[in-house]
């Protein structure tokens, strides 16, 4: 009697060394695929969805790539997921990460064919990763304190997180873009209050910040076009046609007459409640639905500026800067709290007219205006900014920052070689292993702006082998550089992250010593 | 195929279409049963002990789960064998009664079928082995009752349960931060259960994830958290001695069951209907408004008009809440689950000392904790975990710590673990052997052997020499007549548990015992497979 058969027909199960190779093979080829575009000089993917249009993506942001691919291995996708996770949490450091646990893994094979045990591979890779963190904690530095050196840490890591990215022409530009709408979140880590506007045309030179806030909404036929001292009603209404909300209540009559009377009664419904939000002593009023042509004229007539469907981001943000709240009853009017800015136009960009608020009252919100030459170039530099906003706002949280250029991961190479020296046992390889694999990092920055990365990584071993060395990789000159004099920084949060979580997905994929694959649920329509 | 012939010399149709099924009789049913219930525990066998390896199963849509949970495993695994079925019942029917050891009682009785083929290749009849197994069974089920300790722990003094959880845990993924995880899961276990009768209420401890942060973010709340956020974003997103209306009724207009209309055919009919309308709206505030509540969580969603209405008088309200949180929210801040309006009083608000809306990461993910309840008997757990996977490990991880400790709370005797109690029972039911007449005396001694598979499988787990260190143990411990002596896994360097601190409850081990011996038998006593051939 044969093996009987366990799983159903198309279910597939591998086991042991087969099902490591499998593993270690599909992660390092998510990491390889990711690892080129790492670093100041990392080149960039296309994306071509196979969606209708094959609409093209261009970009160098890890989590992105990945998100994109249609992944068929469970090891990848446990690299991808991690890669979404880090771009959640801090939003940078999407693709260290995955480049970080898929060098991780690229040791453990080795160790793995040398007859080291995964689980003996694991808990040195866990102490490693513990020193490794205690190293960077005893090398951060934290300028919270102090306003001024705070501002200039910001600045030096927005521009470090934008050098890789399609920004980096401009980076001073749009560092000083992005630290100052995260200065003025006062601490909030609530991205929502920025809002980015993508205008094509002009060069992304043009982009600006805009102190208050701009709506991509064009103002009513026949109302003011500007308006000073707005007091401005934030509403979330139906304004088309007033339906019945009771449940099963419908018109029936018995003339045209009746429609006629019924019809009256309904713009007389309309009219009262025009009236009532006229009554509110606004100039201003938004509306997140549709304004039809009756109320509008109404409102024309009034001399009140209205703004139809504008989305729901654009109202909670409109609210939380003017500092009024949204409403969908209008009886009372004392009790509702109005918002106010000293002045409303509309403006050109480009081409477009746009509705600007100026002088608003709170002044946590703001608007970032992009332009470029193309939407791919827009849609990368929106991700680039996000990244550089999400990174900057968890560092005025968390405030303590690192420099950069491959110095943390050579301060943690070296402590973790230290670690292995100290450790006995076949754990020690293991430790070693993981130095390696941190400084496959700087390898890696290097290999992609085409530099001799072994001559440079010697280097910036001997250099940091001296106590307190700030040296780094200096893409620009190609050499080794004091990255505190280059003022390239990181936040210490973004390296955690990274250690960590590629640390806990290695450990993972490590442990895993078979794959059963269930039969692909079988598709009804199609396919 | 056999056939059976009336007096006319017609065949009967025992079976439909007989020839389209293939069936198995006799020895070769009970041997290929055999190699499929072996099949299944082999693949368990890597996974036990803390060293064992766990299992990637991508689901029939590409999901990706990664355990060593054997329960898990075994219900992903989307077996299609039916007696590779029996094991997976077997594995989830321990899950249901202790929460742990699911993958240890699967090889056991992969090792106890293993025996029986040697015996059935011997000519032994598969019900005498069957008894036999039975016998041995209850002499090993008595035997771990006479080396079981009692085990003292009181509210105060928690640490012994802290290590019978970290056992639990070790073999888990998170064994990295074990400790931290033990102690959440018996304060858990503590803040729910009546120590008077020994009863303990898994459900009123909620385990709640988040993907983002380390695991050693994980923490335990005196409270709820509800993955909801407030129903109007300018609603105060902190609120200090709450009292919460419950609700499960709409904030919309009514829609009774029965099929009505509503005729309109006069203007002031219309304006009337109109009129109702927003009395109603302003009628079901003023009520919760009435009632003192100044918070109100509703399992339904409000209209935009409502929701207006409650920002407008200052009541902050979160909407589209699930029906088992609200009632672990009704249990914890002791309110009243109210389903009219009209039926809302203050008695029946629900106190909280703080409700506050908590941010993560950098996407829109918010939560809103309500805690310092009236009753404190309501928990959360909330985990962090650097992806989706690890949280849904450290979940299950949790649930089997959790159990552990709700076992222990319930019958608090103890065998040493680390393989020891199976070797121990396996000693003991290889004396008993002896003492049966008859056939029955080879199983009972097969059984003995059988338990051996469980130290055996540890040991192998751990990269020791499997045979070499079971025979060391197995010495050691007649020699010294000490039950505590185990497979060293961890490498510490002593085969003492109690030395280890590793232990499991005994009612989990002796659950073990019968759960397995009873599949065994069934499987044992099948000689007849009749399936459908391949289509």
């Amino acid at each position: 009697m044969a093996v009987e058969k366990l799983l159903k027909d198309e279910a597939t199960e591998e086991k042991g060394e087969r099902a490591r190779m499998a593993s270690f093979v599909g992660a390092m080829a998510i990491a390889d695929l990711v690892k080129t575009t790492l670093g100041p000089k990392g080149m960039d993917k296309i994306l071509q969805s196979t969606g209708r249009g094959h609409s093209v993506t261009v970009t160098n942001d890890g989590a992105t790539i990945l998100k994109s691919l249609h992944i068929d291995n469970p090891a990848a996708k446990v690299l991808v997921d991690i890669s979404k996770v880090q771009d959640d949490e801090v939003g940078d450091g999407t693709t260290s990460v995955v480049v970080l646990a898929g060098e991780l893994l690229r040791e453990a094979e080795k160790l793995v064919n040398a007859k080291i045990h995964p689980m003996t591979i694991i808990s040195g890779y866990r102490m490693a990763a513990e020193c490794a963190k205690n190293a960077l904690l005893e090398k951060v530095v934290d300028n919270k304190l102090d306003a001024e050196k705070f501002k200039a840490d910001l600045m030096k890591i927005a521009m470090t997180t934008l050098s890789s990215k399609i920004l980096s022409q401009d980076k001073e530009h749009f560092a000083k873009l992005a630290v100052d709408a995260v200065m003025r979140l006062k601490g909030s880590t609530n991205l929502e209050a920025i809002q980015i506007i993508k205008k094509p045309g002009g060069s992304l030179k043009d982009s600006f910040l805009d102190e208050g806030f701009i709506l991509d909404k064009k103002i009513g036929v026949g109302q003011p076009k500007r308006i000073e001292n707005a007091k401005i009603l934030v509403a979330n209404t139906a304004m088309d046609t007033d339906k019945v909300k009771i449940y099963g209540a419908r018109v029936r009559v018995d003339s045209m007459a009746k429609v006629a009377e019924i019809e009256v009664a309904e713009k007389e419904k309309m009219r009262e409640k025009v009236q009532k939000i006229i009554n509110h002593g606004i100039n201003c009023f938004v509306n997140r639905q549709l304004i039809y042509n009756f109320p509008e004229e109404l409102f024309a007539d009034a001399g009140v500026l209205a703004i139809e469907h504008a989305d729901f981001d654009g109202i909670e943000r409109l609210a939380l800067v003017t500092g009024g709240e949204i409403a969908s009853t209008f009886d009372n009017p004392e009790s509702v709290k109005l918002g106010h800015c000293k002045l409303i136009e509309e403006i050109m960009i480009g081409e477009d007219k746009l509705i600007h608020f100026s002088g608003v009252e709170m002044g946590q919100a703001c608007t970032i205006v992009l332009r470029g030459a193309s939407p791919h170039m827009l849609d990368e530099a929106e991700r680039s900014l996000h990244d550089a906003l999400c990174v900057l706002s968890q560092t005025v949280n968390d405030s303590r920052v690192l420099l950069g250029g491959g110095w943390p991961e050579m301060v943690m190479a070296k402590a973790v070689d230290e670690l292995a020296r100290k450790t006995p046992g076949k754990r020690s390889h293991a430790i070693e292993a993981f130095s390696r694999a941190l400084v496959a990092i700087p390898t890696t920055i290097a290999d992609n702006a085409g530099l001799d990365s072994a001559e440079l990584i010697a280097q910036l071993r001997a250099e940091h082998h001296k106590e307190g060395s700030t040296a780094g990789i200096d893409v620009i000159s190609g050499s080794v550089g004091d990255m505190s004099e280059l003022g390239i920084s990181e936040a210490f949060k973004v390296k955690q992250a990274v250690l960590l979580s590629a640390t806990e997905a290695a450990e993972m994929i490590l442990r895993v010593d078979e794959i059963i694959t269930c039969a692909p649920r079988r598709r009804e329509d199609r396919m | 195929m056999a056939l059976a012939f009336d007096e006319y010399g017609r065949p009967f149709i025992i079976l439909k279409e007989q020839e389209q099924k293939t069936r198995l009789r006799g020895l070769d049913a009970q041997k290929a049963n055999i190699a499929s219930g072996k099949a299944v525990a082999r693949i368990l066998r890597t996974s036990l002990g803390p060293k064992g390896m766990d299992k990637m199963l991508q689901s029939p849509d590409g999901d990706v789960t990664i355990t060593n949970d054997g329960a898990t495993i075994l219900e992903q695994m989307d077996v299609d064998n039916q007696i590779a079925k029996l094991m997976v019942e077997l594995s989830r029917s321990q899950d249901y009664e202790i929460g742990d050891g699911t993958t240890g009682v699967v090889v056991m009785a992969g090792s106890l079928l293993e025996q029986a083929e040697k015996l059935l290749e011997r000519g032994i009849h598969p019900i005498r082995i069957a008894e036999g197994y039975e016998v041995a069974s209850r002499i090993a089920f008595e035997h771990l009752e006479r080396i079981s300790h009692k085990f003292e722990f009181s509210a105060t003094d928690i640490e012994p349960l802290v290590q019978t959880c970290m056992t639990t845990l070790s073999s888990k993924i998170v064994n990295r931060c074990k400790r931290s995880l033990a102690e959440i899961a018996v304060k858990a276990v503590l803040a729910v259960a009546d120590l008077e009768r020994k009863d303990v209420n898994l459900d009123l401890i909620k385990v709640e994830g988040k993907v983002g942060g380390k695991l050693e973010d994980t923490e335990l709340i005196y409270g709820i958290v509800v993955d909801k956020d407030m129903s109007h974003p300018q609603m105060p997103k902190q609120i200090e001695d709450a009292k919460i209306a419950i609700l499960t009724c709409p904030f919309e207009p009514p829609k009774p069951k029965t099929k009505h209309k509503v005729d309109i055919d006069t203007v002031e009919k219309f304006q009337t209907l109109r009129q109702q309308e927003q009395k109603y709206f302003d009628d079901m505030v003023q009520q919760c408004k009435d009632a003192g509540a100044t918070l109100v969580i509703c399992q339904w969603g409000f209209d935009d008009e409502a929701n207006h209405l409650l920002m407008n008088r200052n009541l902050p309200a979160v909407r589209w809440v699930g029906g088992v949180e609200l009632e672990l929210i009704a249990i914890a801040t002791g309110g009243r689950i109210v389903p009219r309006f009209q039926e809302l009083t203050p008695e029946k608000l629900g106190r909280a000392g703080l409700v506050r809306e908590k941010a993560f990461g950098t996407t829109k993910d918010r939560m809103i904790y309500i805690e310092h309840c009236a009753n404190s008997r309501a928990v959360t757990i909330f985990i962090r975990g650097g992806n989706k996977m690890m949280i849904e490990e450290t979940k299950r991880s949790i649930h089997d710590a959790l159990c552990v400790a709700r076992n222990l709370i319930r019958n608090n005797s103890i065998v040493y673990g680390g393989g020891s109690a199976e070797i121990s029972c396996s000693i003991a039911v290889e004396a008993a052997a002896d003492k049966y007449p008859g056939v029955e005396q080879y199983a009972i001694r097969a059984f003995a052997d059988a338990l051996d598979a469980i130290p055996m499988a540890l040991a192998e787990n751990s990269g020791l020499q499997p045979i070499e260190t079971l025979s060391a143990v197995k010495s050691e411990q007649i020699k010294e007549n000490n039950s505590c002596c185990g497979i060293d896994c961890n490498d510490v360097g002593t085969n003492d548990m109690r030395e280890q601190n590793v232990f499991e409850t005994l009612i989990g081990k002796q659950q073990q015992i019968l759960l397995a011996t009873q599949v065994v038998k069934m499987i044992l006593k099948i000689d007849d497979v009749i399936s459908p051939s391949d289509y």
